[in-house]
């Protein structure tokens, strides 16, 4: 048996961690490593999949067949990144579908941005443009988090989340120049979506308790507040340069700091979200579990058909 | 009826197929009974949507009038659309979304292999991509049609009631008129009714498999290729057409 | 865990001759076709000219030449510490 005890194995994962050497599945790893990485993956594979609906639903109604087949292929990259997180989820020991089932349930959580109504076509620029890009930002020091499926997913995802974004940036762009109809409809739609976004980086880094120890274990690369100020900085200048208004009135570059300054983040709007009161929550979960229940059916039928196809294989 | 004037609506009705069912699929998006299978109808649609807007770009240029292809897939009226009843049908549950996927693909693959022969070297091109991804859809709707089959009673059922429902939408798939004649005399086009029995076998031969039997009642229902729809079609275009109704002459 | 869940598949892909097949990620599927067709859908995007393999991740064996295997799992042993690669007899409960 061993002759190491739980000390020395903890000191050479840190080490490992430390030394920036990929911790793989069958690796030794804490348990609360292992269970906080398996509750992280699942709720980003579970955004990207409930993040399909606000923008599914545009797909009939896009004004374009160009503009249809590319959200087409984005909506089935967000599907294809779901299940590129679910399995490196799957590495570590979870069930995909009792994964879907806690989300179903409530238990589960996911990024609360989806909790938000699609309500003009611009909305599919504005959400390219601020979603993605939150995501991206998030992301891309993921790629070198210290899990190796996971960082080799988040190099995977952030390959085709770049386009993802420029795409939605070309389709604000040409609205904001285009007729007075088109400006009015993508200057609403970033009203309605600037403060959501940037709720998507989480609470303030003195409410996330969880943090110190994931930034440790290299599972997360920055605070949360490091993230929203970048992207503040970031996306602000894009806003200008197509000449959209970014709905905050203590929206101020302060020139000591070299960052912008903002306004105060409805905090009560987010905790409420999160908890299911958001204006979608219901209808992002009903939508998820008809489609489970409703392919019930389908999932069963498969399963009988590959087990006859086993029998019969046996018998010959 | 001019050589250019059979041309030209001979590629919309291809084009209008595709866009139509196309469409139907896209309603999927993030419906799917698992998460792959959602890919997987997202990625045929994607096909298709890529297949209408080849054919509508060559249908225009035939046309030569200075259109676009969004003219032509949003600002239409309904008895203006051709598509073959089938592909406007909905979606009603997998079953019936993968029968009449089956139907159409097998179908389409018939076409699309003899039109790679089209006198258009245009035509024959798209015809010879198009035909690539057609074969991996009827790959994917002939093992679904066989596993929900002969999978549980449940599906069997299910895909029986579709069959049953829909075959009356397949004979329409080989309707022809002076259209047809036209381009089949010039080589343009193909003539569909040699791929009859063709069409016939590959069905029976699934079916076989799948344990699914051809309704007794061969009662067929057509008007679409002619502008008459069903009942369906008029709300597939008003949510299909808002953005351009709605906004009229803008760019997206 | 129900019993009507998909099995996991291990998905490899060659993406140019000359190449080997790379482990690119997993994927749920009722059957072999499934899982190379799906596997086409998810991890190749359309591509052509690639080869898939798959392989139910449950007929994956590892060896991990890491010291902690002598310690917590036989020489040789299943990928991931999966409850679903593990067969727990009927009126098992709680596992």
């Amino acid at each position: 048996m061993s002759t190491k005890n739980i000390e020395e194995l903890e000191r050479e994962f840190q080490a490992k961690i430390d030394a920036d050497i990929k911790i793989e599945p069958n690796d030794w790893m804490p348990e609360a490593y292992r269970k906080t990485l398996m509750r992280q993956i699942s709720q980003h594979a579970h955004s990207e999949i409930v993040g399909m609906l606000p923008e599914g639903n545009w797909i009939t109604r896009a004004p374009s067949l160009k503009r249809k087949a590319v959200l087409l292929a984005k909506v089935q990259d967000e599907a294809g990144h779901g299940l590129y997180l679910y399995s490196a989820a799957e590495t570590l020991g979870l069930d995909r579908e009792k994964s879907i089932d806690d989300l179903h349930s409530g238990k589960a959580k996911y990024s609360s941005i989806f909790n938000y109504p699609t309500l003009s076509w611009a909305d599919m620029g504005t959400i390219g443009w601020l979603v993605d890009g939150a995501a991206i930002m998030n992301q891309v020091p993921l790629c070198r988090c210290s899990y190796g499926p996971y960082a080799r997913a988040m190099v995977r995802v952030c390959k085709e989340e770049s386009f993802h974004q420029r795409q939605g940036f070309e389709i604000v762009s040409l609205l904001a120049n285009g007729t007075p109809e088109q400006k009015q409809m993508v200057q609403d739609s970033l009203n309605r979506f600037w403060w959501p976004a940037l709720m998507m980086f989480g609470p303030n880094d003195d409410n996330s308790p969880n943090s110190a120890q994931s930034i440790k274990w290299k599972i997360k690369r920055s605070s949360n507040d490091e993230l929203r100020q970048q992207f503040i900085d970031v996306t602000v200048a894009q806003a200008e340069m197509v000449g959209l208004t970014i709905p905050d009135k203590d929206l101020k570059w302060n020139a000591e700091t070299g960052h912008y300054d903002f306004g105060v983040i409805n905090w009560e709007e987010f905790n409420q979200v999160i908890q299911g009161n958001g204006p979608c929550n219901k209808e992002r979960i009903d939508a998820r579990k008809n489609a489970k229940e409703n392919g019930a059916w389908v999932r069963e039928a498969a399963n009988a058909f590959a087990e006859k196809r086993k029998k019969k294989e046996l018998t010959h | 009826m001019t050589t250019q004037e059979a041309f030209y609506n001979y590629l919309v009705r291809l084009g209008d197929d595709s866009l139509i069912l196309g469409q139907r699929l896209s309603e999927w998006c993030g419906h799917g009974p698992i998460l792959e299978e959602d890919i997987a109808l997202t990625n045929i649609a994607l096909d298709l949507i890529g297949q209408t807007n080849n054919i509508y770009e060559l249908a225009v240029s035939i046309e030569n009038k200075g259109s676009n292809v969004d003219q032509l897939a949003f600002l239409r009226l309904e008895k203006e659309y051709t598509n073959v009843l089938l592909v406007e049908q909905p979606n009603v549950d997998f079953g019936y979304t993968i029968i009449r996927q089956f139907f159409f693909d097998v179908y389409r693959k018939l076409v699309f292999e003899a039109l790679c022969n089209s006198s258009d070297e245009r035509l024959a091109g798209i015809a010879e991509k198009s035909l690539k991804e057609t074969k991996y859809h009827l790959k994917h709707s002939s093992e679904w049609v066989i596993r929900l089959g002969d999978g549980t009673e449940e599906s069997h059922r299910r895909v029986q009631e579709a069959v049953n429902t829909l075959w009356k939408f397949t004979k329409e798939l080989f309707f022809q008129d002076e259209v047809d004649q036209k381009v089949i005399e010039l080589g343009l086009g193909i003539d569909t009714s040699l791929f009859i029995e063709s069409w016939n076998q590959n069905v029976t031969n699934v079916f076989t498999q799948a344990t699914l039997t051809i309704p007794s009642n061969s009662w067929q229902h057509e008007g679409g290729r002619k502008g008459t729809h069903t009942e369906h079609f008029g709300y597939l275009l008003s949510e299909m057409q808002y953005m351009q109704r709605a906004y009229p002459n803008m760019e997206w | 865990m129900s019993s009507k869940d998909w099995p996991l598949w291990e998905v490899f892909i060659r993406s140019k001759q000359g190449l080997s097949h790379k482990h690119v990620g997993s994927l749920r599927a009722a059957d072999a076709q499934m899982a190379i067709d799906n596997a086409r859908d998810v991890y190749t995007r359309r591509s052509e000219g690639i080869s898939i393999w798959v392989i139910e991740s449950k007929l994956v064996t590892a060896s991990d030449p890491d010291e902690s295997a002598e310690f917590f799992e036989p020489a040789e042993s299943k990928i991931y510490r999966h409850p679903t690669f593990y067969n727990v007899p009927d009126g098992i409960s709680h596992m």
